[in-house]
C-alpha cells in the first residue's frame, strides 16, 4: 500500500544564526535520547528531522551556543 | 543520511554490560574496579552522556536508608507490605544494607545531597512508616558526574548500538548479544562471558491519553527491550501483572511531585481541595484511590501547593523547573497555570512494566542473578521492588561486582551461527519489503490496544480479546512491516519489543486470578485479595518449544518477620470521614 506523508509541526526548534553545526558541532545530535535530530544537508545546521520528542532538554542544555529551543510537543500542550 | 548498509563486526569482552542509563554504568564501573584487567563493554542505544530515565538527572532519593533515620530492617518491612507481601526479602535487605555506601560514593561523585546545619543528611518523611526521602540540590549534574567517573576508569563505551538478542550456549549458559547501530544498520556481535542487562523499564508499552507515542512517564526510548530479550534468552520474569500506573501531571505526563512537595507541605487534592489519601508514596492502593477520586464526583485529583508561603513554592518551583524534567515550567506557563494560585490538574499515567516504581521485572536473586547462568539484570527491568534510582545504582553495583568474580570462573560459551543469521534475518526483514506498514502505524494501534483492553479494572474477557487483537497486529508486524532507513529500523525493532511485552502483560494478567497491589492488578471479575491460592510470585517464561508459559513461584521465607498489625499498613490509604 501507499504511503502518504504527513506534516507536523515538531517541538524542538534551532537558531540557524547560533547554530555551528557547519562547523562540526554536533552536541545536540549526539545528546538526544531518542535520537531524532540530524545536520541538514542543504543549510548545514542542526534541525529536527524526526518528530519523537520526550521534551526531556539534553539538546538545549548542552548546546554550547544556546541554539537550540524545546517546545511542549502540540498535541501535550 | 540514516542509510542501511551491510556489514558486522565481532568483538569478545569478559562482561557486556547492556544500557547506559542508571545501573548499567554503575555496574560496568564497579566491575572495572574490582578488576582493573577485566575487560568491560557499555554498549547503549542512545549516547551515555543523556541516556536513561535519569537524562536530565534526579530530584531526590526515595529510598535512602541512611542510619540513624532507619534501619534496612525497617525499610524491608516497609517495601514488604507496600508490595502486599509478594517480596523475596533477601534482595531488598542487600540493597537496604548497601544503599548508604552508594549514596557516600555518589556524593564523592561530586553529587551533592542535601545536608541539614550539623552537616547530617537531611532525609525526609513521605512513605507510610519510614524516613528516606533525600533531596539532590543539584540533581541535574548526576549523568555529567557519572560520565566523568566511566571515563576516568577506561570503560569501552559504544553508543548508538541497540542490542536485538542476547546469545545463549548449548548448555543454556549466556554467550553474548547481537546489536545493530541505530544510524547505520550495520551489526556488531558481542561475545562475553557474562552479560548485564540494565534496559529499564517498559515505558512505551500503554498509550499516553495526550496520544503522542513519546509523550510516555517513562523515557520514551525505554521500550521494554530488555524485558523482551530476557524473556527469549529463557528468562524468567516475575510478577508482570503488577503494572506500573503512577500519578502525574496531566497531559503533561510527567511527575508533580509528591516526594518534592509532600514534605514541603503540598499534597494530593480532590476537586474540593481535600486531602482523600492518608500517605502519598507511590503504592497501588494509594493509586486505587487515586482512580476511585478520578472517577467520583470529586475528581478530577489535583496537585495542591497554594496553601503553601510564597517562598516555599519558590523552592518546590525550582526543584521542579530545573532537574529531572525541567519542561514542566515551559508546560504550566503555556497553561497559564501558577502554584501560588490555582491547583494543578493530576490524572494517571499509561501502563508499563516497572520494578522502579512496582514490581514488574525480569526475576534476580540477591546478586542481580537472572535464571540464565551468566545472565544478569539490574535497575528497572529487574524484579526488586519499588527500588527507584538509588536502586538501580546499589544493584547495578552488586551484578558487576559479581559478574567479576564470575567471569573468571568460566570461558566463553560457544556461539551459533545459525541462530546469529537467523537473527539477522528477522532484523532485516522490514528492509527488504518496497511497501508496507511503518513502524509508528503498527506501534500506534498496538499500544492503543493496550489501552483497551489491558488498562485496570482487568476484565477477563477483555484480555482474551486483546489478545487476539495483539495476535492479528503482529502477523502485520512480521509480514507486513517496512522501514526506509536505519533509524526507522530501530523503531521496528522497539515496536517488537512492545508487542511482546503488551503479550506478556496480558498473559501474565489473566494467569493471576485475584486482586492485589490495589489499582496495578484489580481484576473486575476476581475483586478479592486471595492469600490462599495466590500468596506467590508468577514467574513467565519461553519454554523450550518457544511458547509463553507461566508457574507460581513460593515467596522466599522472611528474613524480617511483619506482625499481624503491620501487614495491612498500606491497605488503610482513604482518609476516614469526619464524623
Amino acid at each position: 500500500m501507499p504511503l502518504a506523508q504527513q506534516s507536523s509541526s515538531v517541538p524542538v526548534v534551532v537558531d540557524d544564526d547560533k547554530c555551528i553545526a557547519d562547523k562540526g558541532c554536533t552536541v545536540c545530535v549526539d545528546v538526544c535520547p531518542l535520537d531524532v535530530l540530524r545536520i541538514s544537508d542543504q543549510t548545514g545546521k542542526a534541525f529536527m528531522k524526526y518528530d519523537e520528542c520526550w521534551y526531556c532538554m539534553p539538546c538545549e542544555a548542552d548546546c554550547p551556543t544556546g541554539a537550540v529551543s524545546v517546545h511542549i510537543p502540540f498535541l501535550l500542550r | 543520511m540514516d542509510e542501511i548498509t551491510e556489514g558486522t563486526s565481532q568483538v569478545d569482552c569478559d562482561i557486556l554490560v547492556i544500557g547506559g542509563g542508571t545501573a548499567g554504568p554503575m555496574a560496568a564501573y564497579k566491575a572495572k574496579k574490582k578488576n582493573p584487567d577485566a575487560k568491560v563493554i557499555l554498549l547503549e542505544k542512545a549516547n551515555v552522556k543523556r541516556s536513561g530515565a535519569i537524562s536530565m538527572g534526579m530530584d531526590g532519593l526515595n529510598n535512602a536508608v541512611i542510619p540513624g533515620h532507619s534501619t534496612p530492617e525497617q525499610y524491608v518491612k516497609e517495601i514488604t507490605v507496600a508490595n502486599d507481601g509478594i517480596v523475596d526479602q533477601a534482595a531488598v535487605l542487600k540493597y537496604a544494607e548497601n544503599c548508604y555506601e552508594i549514596i557516600q560514593e555518589l556524593d564523592n561523585f561530586g553529587i551533592r545531597f542535601q545536608k541539614d546545619e550539623n552537616g547530617d543528611f537531611d532525609v525526609k518523611k513521605v512513605h507510610h512508616i519510614g524516613t528516606y526521602v533525600l533531596p539532590m540540590p543539584n540533581g541535574d549534574t548526576v549523568k555529567k558526574a557519572l560520565y566523568r567517573q566511566l571515563k576516568r576508569a577506561r570503560l569501552l563505551i559504544s553508543n548508538r548500538y541497540m542490542a536485538t538478542r542476547l546469545l545463549t550456549g548449548k548448555d543454556g549458559r549466556i554467550a553474548g548479544a547481537i546489536a545493530v547501530n541505530t544510524r547505520n544498520a550495520e551489526f556488531l556481535v558481542v561475545r562475553a562471558k557474562a552479560v548485564i542487562l540494565c534496559m529499564g523499564a517498559a515505558g512505551r508499552l500503554g498509550l499516553p491519553t495526550s496520544g503522542y507515542l513519546y509523550g510516555t512517564y517513562e523515557n520514551a526510548a525505554n521500550s521494554g527491550d530488555g524485558y523482551a530479550m530476557a524473556y527469549h534468552a529463557g528468562a524468567g520474569l516475575a510478577n508482570l501483572e503488577c503494572f506500573q500506573i503512577n500519578p502525574l501531571i496531566k497531559d503533561y505526563n510527567g511527575p508533580a511531585c509528591a516526594y518534592v512537595a509532600g514534605p514541603f507541605g503540598g499534597y494530593t487534592a480532590n476537586n474540593e481541595g481535600m486531602r482523600f489519601i492518608e500517605c502519598d508514596y507511590w503504592s497501588g492502593q494509594m493509586m486505587q484511590e487515586f482512580y476511585n477520586e478520578l472517577q467520583s464526583g470529586k475528581g478530577p485529583v489535583f496537585l495542591k501547593l497554594n496553601h503553601l508561603a510564597d517562598e516555599t513554592i519558590s523552592e518546590i518551583e525550582t526543584i521542579l523547573h530545573e532537574v529531572e524534567r525541567p519542561t514542566r515550567g515551559r508546560f504550566q506557563v503555556n497553561r497559564h497555570n501558577d502554584y501560588r494560585h490555582g491547583m494543578i490538574e493530576m490524572h494517571i499515567s499509561e501502563i508499563g512494566f516497572c520494578s522502579g516504581h512496582s514490581a514488574s521485572g525480569v526475576y534476580v536473586d540477591d546478586n542481580a542473578c537472572t535464571t540464565v547462568p551468566g545472565l544478569y539484570a539490574a535497575g528497572d527491568m529487574a524484579s526488586v521492588p519499588h527500588n527507584y534510582m538509588l536502586g538501580a545504582f546499589t544493584n547495578g553495583a552488586v551484578a558487576g561486582e559479581h559478574a567479576v568474580d564470575f567471569v573468571n570462573e568460566v570461558d566463553f560459551a560457544d556461539i551459533d551461527e545459525d541462530f546469529i543469521a537467523a537473527e539477522k534475518k528477522r532484523v532485516l526483514a522490514p528492509t527488504l519489503r518496497d511497501d508496507g506498514i511503518p513502524p509508528n502505524q503498527i506501534e500506534y494501534k498496538t499500544r492503543r490496544l493496550v489501552n483497551d483492553y489491558l488498562q485496570p479494572p482487568k476484565v477477563t474477557r477483555k484480555m482474551q480479546l486483546a489478545q487476539d487483537r495483539f495476535a492479528e497486529t503482529r502477523e502485520a508486524m512480521e509480514n507486513e512491516m517496512a522501514v526506509t532507513n536505519a533509524h526507522e529500523l530501530m523503531r521496528s525493532l522497539e515496536v517488537a519489543s512492545i508487542m511482546d511485552c503488551a503479550d506478556m502483560a496480558a498473559f501474565a494478567s489473566l494467569f493471576r486470578t485475584e486482586s492485589r497491589w490495589g489499582l496495578y492488578h484489580n481484576r473486575a471479575d476476581y475483586p478479592e485479595r486471595d492469600n490462599e491460592n495466590w500468596f506467590c510470585h508468577s514467574i513467565l517464561s519461553k519454554d523450550d518449544a518457544g511458547q509463553m508459559t507461566i508457574r507460581k513461584k513460593e515467596v522466599d521465607p522472611y528474613v524480617i518477620p511483619i506482625d499481624e498489625d503491620e501487614k495491612d499498613a498500606y491497605d488503610k490509604q482513604r482518609i476516614k470521614a469526619q464524623a
